[in-house]
């Protein structure tokens, strides 16, 4: 029994991970220093911006965002886009509505009330919570520590991803369904590019094509597109998406410690001084 | 933390304030949330106003929106009942006041003061009525504008109740034009 | 109250005299208030309070989701994300139930681990402690089917797996299960019906806690040193004791807001650590997760419940002796709910004539393992059903029964326990009288 625990250990230690181990696979994320992270993060208007602009421009043709609502472009601490630009933004989108034709229902174009639509093509994912519905971190070995000091990781995953594309190995067969991504960790894997069972190469096989490929989109102010860029702002789009109350959120969480914090200062003297006669002079 | 006694009474009794007085801080900051909560939603204030467009509205003709749960009618007035409206005595009617919400202070029920548009064409109010909340029919009643089926209140082209039960106007809600084809409700 | 000689309430103005004749609820409340406490209590006895406010700061934060929650399975996710996104306040609303549940659960397991190194499951405590383990129980049904609630791909599939479990009964597993489902599996009947009792059941814990507290007033509290207070009078008693409040109402929200502190970072700053993303998808009943794990609280019990496979051979031999009724998996279920009752046996599986575990220098040792024990089946419960997970969880598992149901049977017996100290008294003043000399007699009562 021992044997077999040693070897074990010594396979599992084996596998060289480049930022963290994950269960299926073994992927490469990489972990991309974002604007919104930490306790004092804040979201980058201008990258939420340019992250709607890459969404609008390329990834709305498949993936839907059915949980935000137009409006919410215009909210505080997202790319907070003037009324008058989210009610034109609203325009060119068409809801079905069931009251219209005395209730036989019909299409009008969109108000900023409305939602985005949903996924046009169904096997694409609604891209609403896709930050907080994928962890970019994991373990080491189910400790938890890696999420907990780098944070859950969604951001990173879907930049990590999108900018994972290369090309396939040359061990996988040429006709092999799905592209290759480093980052991608439950797609296909060719069994020709298997030893004993385990993996040769890091990711797997994914089913979306590359979505972006550099100079996609064109950004009035001179951004960088390249992918690597793009990448991370369309990821941290998709963090306010997810998050749209981040900004609120820390900023709570920032005032209830410093307020308790307070509070148990006072609560300990006060606790200090009511004990003091019976625990003698110190 | 070594205090000497000199001051022990209201040292003491400063600090039991003090923790006494953070600890409702906390309180009070937990509890305004959990109240607040039950105020409108971000969903239903995005749904205080709404904008309609009106460009397809022939003069003569009327539709009707939802607005807040309740039907708002927006007609566009031909020449002809907006002279009607206009030759009305306000002194003999059942509602003297114009009960539109636009202007600031109380006044005559004229027709220039329940109109949104100072030629007259265009008036918006509350497709309810004023008796006990039915939908007035459009095109109906004595008077040329709207008639109640329920309890028979009549109202004329300008909105104004002229015979049956109901006490007020129609009334005319927060409405303006924001540009030519569109008219923002709320 | 708890046997122990003390002044009562007196009503002193007409209104307190007509109302204490009437209905003696003024007298009650201050009786439980100010009843004496042992001085020498140390920090592992704030948790009680820390449960209490959880529990109803859970039902206050409960109640106000319930608002704005839709139980239908097309609209729960989405009445979900309505909370975060729209509603006033919401998201932190949802964030501080969502971690609420953990904070309980780290206290609840405090507060047993609390009571069973200190022996406060020994007689006369022993329906203190039984009603505490129903109330754990309550709370793992309760924070199960609250999970259920946001119909996410882990609060479906996960549900599915927990709602198997009664499958597993021998003859009438499968009625039951589908009695419990209102169905062939989980969908609208489930949620709704969670949706009813995740509402009801937190009530009938708050009634339960207030047996509990009943319960250890009317024995008066256990304290570190495991000796009782001296009940031969009024005055002997206050060397031992000191009313609840104001000293250790206050000790104990000190505690509670330095809680509260790290409550409200991770809520502010790490909501989601705790969770799991798969959460965040939608419901789908043909996609099933590749892990499917419980919340982090559940996970020794689900450890224990996946041990014992088919290869093991206790199993293979229960297996064989009932004739194939008790197969693998229900053997698992036994095992799983069994884990808790050994628990709740203790009083009686406990042979020391010491209480507390200050005093036992062997037990020690065993209780520090436990410990280590059943963090270990915590981590491993979310680790994948396969080598060499499935023998530590094994190992693991063992040693949990093997504490309850040989170690402290037989330590009462073995053990050379040290002398506890002749009073409470004498132990607090131990710790907290003027030093002459400097030295510190007994032992340190942090511990």
């Amino acid at each position: 029994m021992f044997r077999k625990l040693t070897l074990s250990a010594a396979t599992v230690l084996a596998f060289t991970a480049t930022a963290s181990i994950a269960a299926e696979a073994d992927v490469e994320i990489e972990d991309f220093d974002f604007s919104f992270e930490g306790p004092f993060g804040a979201f980058d208007q201008m990258q939420l911006q340019r992250g709607l602009q890459i969404y609008t421009e390329v990834c709305s043709a498949c993936h839907g965002l059915e949980l935000v609502a137009f409006r919410n472009l215009h909210d505080e601490g997202g790319p907070s886009l003037p009324e008058d630009q989210v009610r034109a933004y609203a325009d060119f989108y068409e809801v079905f509505d069931q009251a219209l034709f005395d209730g036989e229902g019909d299409f009008r174009p969109a108000t900023p009330a409305d939602k985005f639509p949903s996924s046009g093509l169904s096997a694409a994912p609604d891209l609403s919570l896709m930050a907080k519905a994928r962890a970019g971190f994991h373990g080491p070995y189910g400790t938890g520590l890696n999420q907990l000091f780098k944070g859950m990781g969604g951001a990173e995953y879907i930049a990590s991803l999108i900018n994972g594309y290369e090309d396939p190995p040359e061990c996988a067969p040429d006709d092999f369904e799905g592209y290759y991504n480093t980052a991608f960790a439950v797609g296909g894997y060719p069994e020709e590019c298997k030893d004993h069972g385990h993996n040769t190469v890091p990711g797997s096989w994914i089913a979306m094509a590359p979505p972006l490929y550099g100079d996609d989109v064109e950004f009035e102010d001179g951004h960088s597109t390249e992918v690597e860029d793009m990448a991370q702002d369309v990821a941290a789009f998709l963090m306010w998406t997810a998050e749209p109350k981040m900004m609120a959120r820390k900023q709570a969480g920032l005032t209830g410690v410093i307020i308790l914090t307070i509070l148990s200062v006072l609560l300990y003297l006060t606790n200090k001084r009511i004990w003091a006669p019976h625990k003698g002079k110190d | 933390m070594s205090h000497t006694d000199d001051h022990q009474g209201t040292r003491r009794d400063f600090l039991y304030y003090a923790t006494a007085g953070t600890g409702a801080v906390v309180t009070g900051a937990a509890v305004w949330p959990l109240v607040n909560q039950m105020n409108p939603s971000a969903d239903v204030q995005a749904l205080a106003s709404i904008r309609v467009d009106i460009s397809a509205v022939d003069p003569g003709t009327q539709i009707t929106v939802l607005w807040q749960g309740k039907p708002v009618f927006i007609r566009s007035r031909t020449e002809e009942e907006i002279a009607e409206a206009r030759a009305v005595e306000i002194d003999g009617l059942p509602d003297p006041d114009h009960n539109n919400s636009n202007l600031p202070n109380a006044g005559p029920a004229t027709d220039e003061n329940r109109a949104l548009s100072a030629d007259g064409q265009w008036l918006v109010q509350m497709g309810v009525c004023t008796h006990l909340g039915c939908v007035p029919l459009g095109d109906a009643g004595d008077f040329g504008g709207w008639f109640c089926p329920c309890h028979g209140s009549h109202y004329d082209t300008a909105g104004r109740i002229r015979k049956g039960p109901a006490p007020r106007n129609l009334p005319v809600p927060v409405a303006a034009f924001v540009d030519e084809t569109t008219i923002q409700l709320g | 109250m708890a046997g122990i000689p003390h002044d009562h309430y007196e009503p002193k103005s007409n209104f307190t005299k007509g109302v204490e004749s009437r209905l003696p609820i003024i007298g009650l409340l201050h009786g439980t208030l100010m009843i004496p406490t042992p001085k020498n209590l140390n920090w592992m006895w704030i948790w009680g309070i820390v449960l209490t406010f959880t529990l109803v700061m859970q039902i206050v934060t409960g109640i106000v989701l319930v608002m704005h929650y839709t139980p239908h399975v097309d609209m729960a996710f989405a009445s979900i994300e309505h909370i975060m996104r729209d509603v006033n306040g919401g998201h932190m609303i949802r964030y501080f139930h969502m971690n609420g549940a953990s904070l309980m659960f780290f206290a609840v397991y405090m507060h047993i681990f609390r009571g069973l190194y200190y022996g406060s499951y020994k007689a006369p405590r022993e329906i203190t402690w039984i009603l505490g383990s129903l109330m754990l129980v309550l709370m793992m049904g309760i924070s199960f089917m609250g999970y259920v609630l946001p119909w996410g791909q882990m609060s479906f599939h996960g549900t599915a797996v927990i709602t198997g479990l009664f499958g597993a009964i021998p003859f009438v597993g499968e009625a039951v299960q589908t009695w419990l489902l209102g169905a062939s599996a989980v969908g609208q009947p489930a949620l709704n019906r969670f949706f009813s009792l995740h509402y009801l059941l937190p009530f009938i814990l708050l009634g339960l806690t207030m047996l509990h507290i009943w319960a250890f007033h009317t024995t008066g509290n256990n304290n570190p040193t495991g000796v009782e207070v001296r009940r031969g009078s009024k005055e002997e008693a206050k060397k031992d004791t000191l009313p609840f409040w104001p000293y250790f109402v206050i000790k104990d929200l000190f505690a509670l807001a330095l809680i509260m502190v790290a409550f409200m970072a991770v809520v502010g700053f790490m909501p989601n650590y705790l969770g799991h993303p798969d959460n965040y998808i939608p419901a789908n009943a043909l996609v099933t997760p590749a892990h499917i794990v419980p919340e982090w609280y559940l996970l020794p019990f689900y450890a224990i419940l996946r041990a014992f496979t088919a290869d093991v051979w206790l199993v293979m031999l229960v297996d064989f002796i009932s004739f194939g009724i008790i197969d693998a998996k229900f053997f698992g279920v036994l095992a799983m709910f069994g884990a808790i009752v050994v628990l709740a046996l203790a009083p009686w599986l406990d042979t020391s004539s010491v209480r507390s575990g200050r005093f036992r220098p062997m037990f020690k040792w065993w209780f520090a393992l436990l410990i280590v024990d059943f963090i270990v089946l915590m981590w491993v419960g979310a680790r994948p059903a396969e080598f060499p997970y499935d023998w530590i969880a094994l190992i693991g598992s063992a040693y949990w029964f093997g504490y309850f149901l040989v170690i402290l049977p037989l330590l009462g017996v073995l053990e050379k326990p040290i002398a506890p100290p002749e009073t409470i008294e004498a132990d607090f003043n131990a710790h907290y009288a003027p030093n002459v000399g400097g030295t510190k007699t007994i032992v340190d009562p942090a511990e």
